[in-house]
């Protein structure tokens, strides 16, 4: 029985749920679309509204699907119910090409705009700045060129396990990464041992740091306060405590920090796994094997770790 | 359709292994049926199945507080390492072929497996790899602790210096395991290509027998660099090459494309026998026929062609240029068409059905749910922008259990309750298995669900102890991992005492339209032995009233008098 009587007319209660039902569905999308921009971090980057935008975009469509979907099953759950002795068959419906042509064509051109748009969105994140990645013992002048239009750096991001040490191009050295606002800064990223990842989610955006090549990699903070940088590429033992805070300022205390900075001697600098590693080792190095930590960096500015970061 | 040559030598497959016990404690031998095999992976992998998921509840008792307080961190690293490893490897893996050995067989008809031996040997490395890997627990050193994925340089990192380590026992178990399973797939492929009852042309096979050849297909292409990258690991850890070692000149982020390159792949290697269970399932349960099967079905092999082309889209922070970027971000999109067909074929099987809310339905049903949510964070994860923020964080973690768990293990609890009766010829309790349902379904949700929220906010993946600002979304998802654990109990319980002695199962309590149905139950030695049915129709025939095979009534008859 695959045949059906043919209607007379459009069946107007049907076009009506339809419709009332994507309308719902509309407004709910919309909703989540705008809810999702709360679920981040503040934008601290000029990356960060692109991202962010892109990201409610897709909650929105996301939403229309799920509910949509979710809506159709729950409709079913409740109107094609079998009762208790019904031992019935449903309608043999086996296909419909024209709706599985329709939905196929749909996704398709829904992925296509939203890959579009995304490299477009990318492209932007590229020209806020750009990521090299050069081999060991490349010539300095040509990393001095990677981003020639980058107003500070290159600041040196050097990674270990697990401690961070930030060197500005006037030889200053610190354990907190300190960035003047709206200014565009290039950093040259070196990990020491292993993969690192430098991730600032206030930023949006992260690098994985490779032994054994250099990243050239520039970004532009907009926004002051204190953000936290997170290793975000697993790095054995103390791993989750290899984090510091990124500092955003005006450009004038930026520089009265440069020229503070540089007055300061070089001490031991942040090195947050060392208190968990000698406490191991004072419980008698217990537990599974680990490499230990690094040496704490030598700089002139060891940082704040007590001060509460923002985002 | 009865044109097809059949050339029944194929068939007479050397089987049982002579003097095989032909009670319980078959199941503990060298047994070459099919059926036997498929329980034994099941069994293993249940038990593999509780050992992670005890590692797992550690790992979320430890992140139930900010600091790292209930073990050291570097006892954290190898119990996440060895929880992941576990699942894949020792629980989702050798489920899946628990699976294959059960139902392709009988679904296509064939008495046997193409190379039983072969098979049974498949098998048996599973324990064989199970206890290397197991016992790198009491290796110098520990486990292996540098994550699933084992990236070097770390994973070369040996603090101890010894030979025999942590490291080196997980490269020699995943070596195994890839052995193993490249071993299956060839006779699984095999056996779908060759041994399919007379009149099953490609387009009468059932869904989950073209999703499992389309797995197996990945199986075949990718695990090989897979074993190829672990042998250079092997060779980088213990015999001082620099394939990955930066200070000799190696390139760390190859290893990334060995891994990735099979590591993908291997999701949909999981994920396509689920949707070919729900593919089974749902026109049972809604009576109706599978919509759009030939489109549901070709739709496998397109999800293994994309598959093959996306593994970039997990280093887009790499360092990897933009026009690789774009291109893997797009091919990954892609996957969302071939998956979207599957997951609209299912809604509108279900449209106007006749349903029936029993254990598998529901596990089904509260699979797709979470598929098409793991399928939309999917998407996100593919575009580059979004990826290079939520990469790495917590979203990840949530986003992949949404998949290997809420839709995989959900699928697997379908067939597992909607197969019960066949193989083992007892009925379950449908009570426990609705307890069972809800219990895990709160539980997936607690724990996942608002872990994607800490990834938005920055909360990295693979951290002993975070920041106070994430406290919220890891004590409920601890809770709903707690709840997980407990929800076992009632699945435990229903299959043992049922198996034990529940209620004798007939050949088909769900009225099911499918060869297996046509087998007693449980199904003898060799399936229908010489007395193959020809298959005249498609299959999910619900509701048009064909019949499957030519003289159904006497195969039925048959099964029933068994």
């Amino acid at each position: 029985m695959t045949t059906t009587t043919p209607k007379k007319g459009p069946n107007i209660r049907a076009i009506v749920i339809i419709t009332v039902a994507i309308a719902i569905n509309l407004v709910i999308a919309k909703l989540m679309a705008t809810w999702s921009l709360n679920w981040f971090p503040p934008q601290a980057s000029s990356a960060a509204p692109y991202v962010d935008n892109l990201f409610a975009l897709e909650t929105g469509i996301g939403s229309f699907i799920f509910f949509g979907c979710t809506g159709f099953i729950g409709w079913v759950l409740l109107f094609n119910r079998a009762g208790k002795y019904d031992e019935s068959d449903g309608a043999p419906i086996e296909g419909n090409t024209k709706l599985e042509i329709t939905w196929t064509i749909i996704p398709l051109v829904t992925v296509f705009l939203i890959a579009t748009y995304s490299m477009n969105v990318n492209m932007k994140l590229q020209t806020l700045g750009p990521k090299h990645k050069y081999a060991v013992g490349t010539d300095p002048t040509v990393l001095m060129e990677a981003d020639p239009i980058a107003d500070v750096g290159p600041i040196d991001v050097i990674a270990r396990q697990w401690s961070w040490e930030f060197v500005y191009p006037d030889g200053v050295r610190s354990s907190e990464l300190h960035l003047p606002i709206d200014q565009r800064v290039n950093f040259r990223m070196i990990s020491e041992d292993v993969l690192h990842s430098f991730f600032v989610p206030a930023f949006r955006l992260k690098q994985d740091i490779i032994p054994g090549s250099i990243i050239s990699y520039s970004l532009t903070p907009t926004k002051e306060g204190r953000f936290r940088l997170r290793d975000a590429m697993f790095s054995g033992a103390y791993f989750s405590q290899n984090q510091t805070d990124v500092i955003v300022e005006t450009k004038q205390a930026y520089a009265e920090w440069l020229k503070t900075t540089a007055g300061q001697p070089l001490q031991e600098g942040l090195d947050p796994s060392r208190t968990l590693y000698d406490r191991r080792i004072a419980r008698g190095d217990k537990g599974w094997a680990t490499v230990p930590p690094s040496p704490a960096p030598m700089v002139n500015d060891p940082g704040d770790p007590s001060i509460p970061h923002d985002a | 359709m009865q044109s097809k040559t059949y050339d029944l030598r194929i068939l007479k497959a050397p089987h049982p292994v002579p003097g095989a016990p032909d009670n319980w404690k078959r199941f503990f031998s060298f047994n070459t049926d099919a059926k036997v095999i498929g329980i034994q992976y099941i069994a293993t992998a249940m038990l593999f199945l509780l050992v992670g998921g005890l590692l797992a509840m550690i790992v979320r008792g430890e992140l139930i507080t900010p600091p790292a307080d209930l073990v050291d961190p570097s006892v954290y690293n190898g119990l996440y390492t060895m929880h992941g490893t576990v699942m894949l490897f020792l629980f989702l893996f050798p489920i899946l072929n628990g699976f294959n050995n059960l139902l392709i067989p009988t679904m296509i008809g064939a008495p046997d497996m193409a190379f039983p031996k072969l098979n049974a040997a498949a098998f048996w490395l599973v324990p064989v790899f199970s206890i290397v890997l197991m016992g790198s627990f009491f290796a110098p050193g520990g486990p292996a602790s540098s994550g699933w994925w084992s990236y070097p340089p770390m994973s070369l990192q040996n603090p101890l210096g010894h030979f025999i380590n942590g490291e080196f026992l997980w490269i020699l178990a995943v070596a195994l395991s890839g052995i193993s399973s490249i071993m299956g797939a060839i006779n699984f492929v095999t056996t779908i290509i060759r041994m399919r009852a007379p009149g099953m042309g490609f387009f009468r096979m059932p869904v989950f027998v073209w999703t499992a050849w389309a797995a197996q297909t990945i199986q075949l292409i990718g695990l090989p660099a897979l074993t190829g990258g672990a042998v250079m690991l092997l060779f980088d850890l213990s015999f001082g090459t620099s394939f990955f070692r930066p200070e000799g000149g190696g390139d760390p982020v190859l290893f990334q494309h060995f891994f990735w390159f099979y590591s993908h792949p291997a999701v949909y290697v999981l994920v396509l026998p689920v949707f070919g269970i729900f593919s089974e399932l749902f026109p049972v349960y809604a009576r109706k026929p599978l919509f759009g099967y030939r489109f549901v079905a070709i739709a496998s092999f397109g999800i293994t062609f994309l598959s093959l082309i996306v593994w970039a889209h997990h280093m887009f922070y790499t360092g990897t240029p933009n026009w690789m970027r774009h291109i893997f971000m797009f091919t990954t999109m892609l996957i969302a068409i071939p998956t979207g067909v599957k997951v609209f074929a299912w809604l509108g099987t279900l449209w106007a059905g006749n349903l029936r809310l029993n254990t598998p339905m529901l596990f089904c049903i509260g699979g797709l749910i979470n598929f098409i949510f793991a399928g939309i964070t999917g998407v996100m994860l593919a575009t580059v922008p979004i990826d290079i923020h939520v990469g790495n964080t917590y979203f990840v973690v949530a986003h992949f259990h949404y998949v290997i768990f809420n839709t995989i293990v959900f699928g697997v609890f379908a067939g597992i309750y909607h197969w019960f009766p066949k193989f083992t010829g007892k009925m379950y309790y449908e009570g426990l298995g609705k307890v069972h349902f809800v219990l895990t379904f709160i539980g997936a949700t607690l724990n996942w669900l608002p872990l994607h929220w800490a990834g938005l906010l920055g909360m990295p993946r693979r951290v002993a102890s975070y920041d106070p600002e994430f406290a919220i979304w890891n004590v409920i998802a601890s809770i709903g991992a707690f709840m997980l654990g407990v929800a076992s109990i009632p699945f435990i319980l229903n299959i043992v005492s049922s198996w034990a002695r529940g209620p004798k199962a007939p050949p088909n309590p769900w009225r099911a339209i499918g060869l297996e149905w046509l087998l007693p139950s449980p199904p003898p030695a060799e399936n229908f032995e010489d007395d193959i049915p020809t298959v005249i129709s498609e299959p999910y025939g619900y509701g048009l009233n064909k019949p499957l095979v030519e003289d159904q009534d006497y195969y039925i008859r048959r099964s029933m008098e068994a």
